[in-house]
């Protein structure tokens, strides 16, 4: 592609954005100023931990021996085995022994 | 985007706040009363922008805002972050709060930052080490900071001197004011097997720029003894209450938080506790 | 008194290490040693960390299971106690870890969860930026357009996975969304106000804006993505770019 032809195909690209933009109401735009709880909720998390300046009363520190519990949603997905075969489903490997501290 | 505000809250009111948690900020501003001012912990608004430092910036319009950090590890051994009293700096700088404290406990080593506020044994050595600490943070932040008293679990037995007599001499060597936790009396004493009704007794109280209230988690040692945990994750207990009112009637009105960290109850039941303490302090204002 | 120095590089091997004996010099009221009011100080350090890394990684946790993941966790904090007081950016470690980690070394797909949830605190936490008027754009001539240089708002982040890494997101935060196919996903996340979104990218559309980090021109960006994939849609890319805030401001040429 020519340079020339270039820069037409980028600003018919940005127009027809351009377009797209002002057809569909800019949520950013129009929703409310919202310092208070996230949308829906569901992106709380991405506040990730905060600090604290107290002690916990739940005695859990040992934990470097223990045997493996597979409770979690990896065990409900299975993605196929990929060409390299790399992908299996979706186990974790049971360990019953002590693990490095 | 953030200018140094020009408001009007440079000092902490005689009155009660809370430890502002994010799931509140629309109740806060809906209903506060009787929470009049509000502290923070430094270390979470020291990210570059989004959603914490928006919600800061509202609430320091119409609160006076406490900075706590719980970040400094004032009582290190090796020297003070740098990077970190940078960041605590330009916090300060932009927020103008009404007060900046910190805690009488060490929390970074060689390894990392242990994310606790670790105890110290109250020497000459130590008290050196915490007093230069403080003058460092103080010429850097630009103002005069209050200390904590801290919750303590042990004793360690090469300490030299009381608390009390290490943090008088802390404050007479800095210039440095005083943050009581009476709930960190209470469980410390207890956990010391001293007379928490002596500590408040003896303690500078003229020096206390500010009062701490929270929860306590009730456990034992191996050998059946008291063993109080510092959790913040339920309503201030009675006989804390008791000796609140005994440091209020002794020193007279204090700016009051209540403290409310894990299992964080809605804005009702923490206005609760704020009320109670209110009405405590409310025969000390007249 | 003359007691037993504790040193603090001491009492942390022993925070650290529940096999050590707590340091002599550390008692009871009643004059013994301390055993049990140690543990209060290795559990706080301990469990708090572990929350904290439960807070910051939802979806590693859901994978895995709270009993998985707060084994885990123990041997995580250990190796890599925070490098600063920021909680909020613990965790930075947790893909590299995954990676090594035995156990899971049958999930494949994990430290590109673990980083694309890294990406999301980053961007929640990034500096504000206005976003671009794509009127801006608009205003330009042909040839100023493809030598304009759009920079990138400072929460956007770009990831390239070879797993499905926005549908196995989805699938854990998303309600009722479908369980993940096998595909190769690139992701944007970029935050319009205060929440990061992520947003799938077709083929050519993450070295889009690979291009545009790295201070390229729109045309240079646009040949970069074709380069990758002949099909790439530059339309439906900036759509993208100017509704979720991507794109905050034009550099002269």
């Amino acid at each position: 592609m020519s340079n020339h032809a270039k820069s037409i195909a980028v600003a018919g690209a940005v127009a027809a954005a351009f377009a797209a933009q002002m057809t569909v109401p800019a949520h950013a735009q129009a929703k409310e100023k919202c310092f208070g709880v996230s949308l829906a909720g569901k992106n709380d998390c991405a506040a990730g931990p905060g600090t604290t300046c107290a002690g916990t009363s739940t005695v859990d520190y040992q934990g470097n021996a223990w045997t493996l519990v597979d409770a979690g949603t990896c065990a409900e997905i299975e993605l196929p085995e990929m060409a390299d075969g790399s992908a299996r489903q979706g186990a974790l490997e049971a360990l019953e022994r002590d693990l490095p501290a | 985007m953030l200018d140094a505000s020009t408001h009007a809250f440079d000092r902490l009111p005689n009155a009660v706040g809370v430890g502002y948690k994010p799931q509140h900020f629309r109740d806060i501003l809906a209903d506060p009363a009787p929470v009049e001012w509000l502290e923070i912990h430094a270390e979470n608004y020291m990210g570059d922008g989004g959603r914490p430092l928006a919600q800061l910036r509202h609430l320091s319009e119409r609160f006076a805002i406490s900075v706590h950090g719980v970040g400094l590890s004032i009582g290190g051994e090796g020297p003070l972050d740098t990077e970190h009293l940078a960041r605590l700096k330009h916090l300060v700088g932009w927020l103008n709060p009404a007060s900046f404290s910190e805690h009488l406990a060490w929390s970074t080593h060689d390894s990392g930052f242990l994310n606790d506020l670790l105890p110290l044994p109250y020497t000459e050595a130590t008290l050196a080490r915490v007093a230069a600490h403080i003058d460092q943070v103080q010429d850097t932040v630009g103002r005069r900071m209050l200390l904590e008293n801290p919750s303590t679990y042990l004793a360690f037995d090469e300490s030299e001197m009381s608390e009390i007599e290490f943090l008088d001499d802390i404050t007479r060597r800095t210039g440095c004011g005083l943050l009581l936790d009476v709930n960190n009396v209470f469980v410390s004493a207890t956990n010391q097997n001293t007379d928490p009704v002596s500590y408040i007794e003896a303690f500078p109280i003229q020096k206390v720029g500010e009062i701490h209230l929270g929860g306590h988690d009730e456990d034992e040692d191996e050998t059946g003894a008291p063993l109080l945990i510092d959790s913040h994750g339920r309503e201030v207990v009675d006989p804390v209450w008791t000796l609140y009112a005994h440091t209020i009637a002794r020193g007279g009105p204090r700016p009051t938080l209540i403290e409310w960290d894990n299992d964080v109850p809605d804005w009702q039941a923490l206005a609760a506790e704020a009320r109670r303490a209110a009405d405590t302090l409310a025969p000390a204002l007249v | 008194m003359s007691g037993h120095p504790v040193s603090q590089g001491a009492f942390t091997a022993a925070l650290l290490s529940p096999d050590l004996p707590v340091p002599e010099g550390l008692s009871n009221p009643d004059g013994g040693p301390a055993t049990k009011r140690f543990d209060v100080y290795r559990n706080n350090v301990i469990v708090s960390l572990t929350d904290a890394l439960k807070t910051g990684f939802p979806v590693t946790l859901k994978l895995l299971g709270e009993t998985f993941f707060t084994a885990m966790a123990g041997v995580y904090v250990r190796q890599h106690p925070p490098q600063s007081p920021l909680m909020m950016f613990y965790g930075a470690e947790m893909p590299g870890f995954l990676e090594g980690f035995e156990p899971v070394g049958k999930l494949g797909y994990l430290p590109d969860i673990a980083r694309l949830e890294l990406a999301l605190r980053e961007a929640y936490h990034a500096a504000d930026a206005a976003p671009l008027d794509p009127a801006a754009l608009q205003a330009l001539d042909p040839e100023q357009l493809v030598a304009s240089r759009p920079r990138l708002a400072p929460a956007v982040r770009v990831l390239r996975s070879r797993w499905p890494i926005h549908a196995l997101w989805r699938f854990n935060m998303a309600e009722g969304a479908p369980k993940p196919q096998m595909a190769s996903e690139d992701v944007l996340i970029s935050r319009a106000e205060f929440d990061p979104e992520i947003t799938r990218l077709a083929p050519g559309a993450a070295a889009f804006f690979e291009s545009l980090a790295q201070d390229a021109s729109l045309g240079d960006a646009v040949d970069a993505a074709t380069a990758e994939a002949t099909d790439f849609d530059l339309t439906t890319t900036l759509g993208i770019a100017l509704s979720s805030g991507a794109l905050t401001e034009l550099r002269a040429p």
